[in-house]
């Protein structure tokens, strides 16, 4: 097939809708609303360093969670037999056709005061905890709708890991440890890597969890950006610089841990 | 490979409860009389009739359901054509496409949408400035915006699940098909088409969901007018959520339930009937 001009429309659609934001993006952060080049939008971001901090740092306890949690759910998913594994997928993939903001508001009725955990805990004269308008809150929430982006790259994975290898591996004289080690865990160690960024960028954005979760007070970067595009703090030169850093960032990070997964992945193979 | 223990199971439960409970409470309480949620006052249907008299929701709904099925029609149509199209460049070019087309994947939600809306805003603002004054056509974000948005973050999805069926294509074929006389687009749509099939109606299953799903894109990029079921559940959390979206999110989830219960079991089927041929087949 010699026909290239056919994604010509898309080429010239990806020119407008993805390239050009991101350009006005970048002339934003460095412009004054009088116009004019100007650095004054990331001198104004220091008074939010806080909220950098806080951000970086839920979202990376959110991510080693869901790691410690998706893992072994991912594992031994991919070594059931039977009916739960071919389900697996679909187990997992059910839960996010209802809606992701429904499913974290029914987090508050579960997290309140007087809700139904705290009812739970009462029935052994425990509590009442707070736990609604926390931290700890928006990091649930945060593993709680994230959790499936975890596991499913990782059981796809595994899943696919031939049997023949492990056995090999056990004919070799390996406890399962080993196998484990060895074996499986630097095998598995794409699907890792991937689901440690589809769990890490949308954390460390979210401003939809933090404000139903995280009452007013707690700011992550992703309600600062909001803010200042369609909130009070009006200024979308500034939500550009915020936006710009926070995608620097998160760019330099994933460079980073790519690199060390493959580094790591071709000492062990 | 030895088989899952007691303590395995009991793992993967816990991480079902954890992940349907949610939902489970969320169902119970949309048929739950009292309006506040904490309390169970007893067992009513009041939600659901409730619902199909509530305009914003049913709007809301509407507006979901179009822009979603126009993203993922524009957006399958787009993306197969691009991914086919993108095999054909040169190397050089088609790179640095494929480098455009994982920006929408790889950056934050959040990211994608503000900055679409900064280039409708200046759109905007530059026709309301120029020839819209002088025709006297005023112009907002609204359902064209959202449109836009939804179909530019489709197409790299669809893109993704396309490609893969194409590198599988045996590049014989189309050109069996023009030695026999076939040209162009008959020779796409009788040849390339059926094989492929499967990735585009796999990414046009995706876009469509993504669509339904997104929150931030939407809300950057809907303008003040248009709402879709997102954003209206997003302004109703920030209070209290009308027990009618419980009612309408257990409508569409047990619907989503049942599709996937069909589709498992059409699939089962066809799986049963293929080992059948096969069994036939190597008998003879």
């Amino acid at each position: 097939m010699k026909n290239k001009a056919i994604s010509y429309p898309y080429i010239g659609w990806m020119g407008i809708f993805v390239v050009a934001p991101i350009l006005i993006i970048t002339l934003y952060a460095f412009t004054a609303d009088a116009g004019g080049f100007t650095l004054a939008n990331f001198r104004d971001m220091a008074q939010y360093a806080s909220a950098f901090g806080r951000s970086f740092l839920l979202a990376a306890v959110a991510t080693v969670i869901c790691l410690l949690m998706g893992y072994p759910l991912a594992y031994y998913l991919a070594r059931e037999t039977g009916w739960l594994r071919r389900m697996a997928t679909m187990l997992i993939m059910l839960p996010m056709w209802m809606n992701f903001l429904l499913r974290t508001y029914s987090w508050k009725f579960l997290l309140e005061r007087n809700g139904l955990l705290n009812a739970f805990f009462g029935l052994f004269g425990l509590g009442p905890f707070q736990m609604i308008d926390t931290q700890g809150a928006i990091v649930l929430g945060m593993v709680y709708n994230f959790l499936p982006y975890m596991v499913l790259p990782i059981f796809s994975v595994i899943e696919k890991i031939d049997p023949k290898v492990i056995e090999a591996a056990q004919d070799l004289g390996a406890d399962s440890f080993t196998v484990f080690r060895r074996v499986t865990f630097p095998l598995s160690l794409p699907g890792v890597l991937s689901g440690i960024t589809m769990v890490f960028i949308p954390s460390v954005s979210t401003f939809a969890i933090s404000r139903l979760l995280g009452g007013s007070k707690t700011l992550l970067l992703g309600n600062l950006i909001d803010m200042q595009f369609l909130g009070s703090a009006y200024n979308p030169h500034l939500g550009s610089a915020i936006s710009l850093v926070m995608m620097v960032i998160v760019m330099v990070c994933m460079a980073v841990m790519n690199h060390f997964g493959d580094g790591e992945q071709g000492v062990t193979l | 490979m030895k088989k899952n223990g007691l303590f395995s199971r009991l793992l993967i439960l816990l991480c079902f409860l954890f992940l349907y409970a949610p939902i489970l409470v969320l169902v119970v309480f949309s048929f739950n009389a009292s309006k506040s949620k904490a309390v169970w006052a007893g067992f009513t249907l009041d939600w659901y009739v409730e619902l199909f008299h509530n305009g914003m929701i049913l709007n809301a709904l509407w507006v979901t359901l179009a822009v979603s099925a126009l993203a993922a029609v524009i957006a399958t149509v787009m993306g197969t054509a691009a991914a086919i199209g993108f095999r054909n460049l040169r190397r050089r070019t088609r790179s640095v496409c494929m480098t455009v087309n994982n920006i929408p994947l790889t950056n934050a939600d959040i990211i994608t949408g503000v900055s679409m809306m900064l280039l409708f805003l200046l759109a905007v603002s530059a026709w309301n400035g120029s020839l819209g004054r002088m025709l006297g056509i005023k112009w907002n974000m609204g359902f064209w915006s959202l449109l836009i948005a939804h179909i530019t973050f489709d197409v790299p999805n669809v893109i993704l699940s396309v490609t893969p069926k194409l590198r599988q294509l045996d590049p014989n074929i189309y050109e069996a098909a023009q030695d026999l006389g076939d040209h162009g687009f008959h020779a796409f749509r009788k040849v390339v088409l059926p094989e492929i099939m499967p990735g585009v109606v796999n990414g046009l299953i995706i876009a469509f969901t993504l669509s339904i799903d997104d929150f931030v894109i939407s809300y950057f990029t809907a303008g003040a007018q248009t709402q879709t079921l997102s954003m209206v559940i997003y302004s109703m959390a920030k209070k209290r959520v009308s027990p009618e979206i419980n009612a309408l999110s257990t409508l569409m989830f047990a619907a989503v339930v049942a599709l996937m219960v069909i589709v498992n079991l059409r699939q089962a089927r066809q799986d049963r009937q293929a080992r059948k041929r096969r069994e036939t087949l190597s008998a003879q």
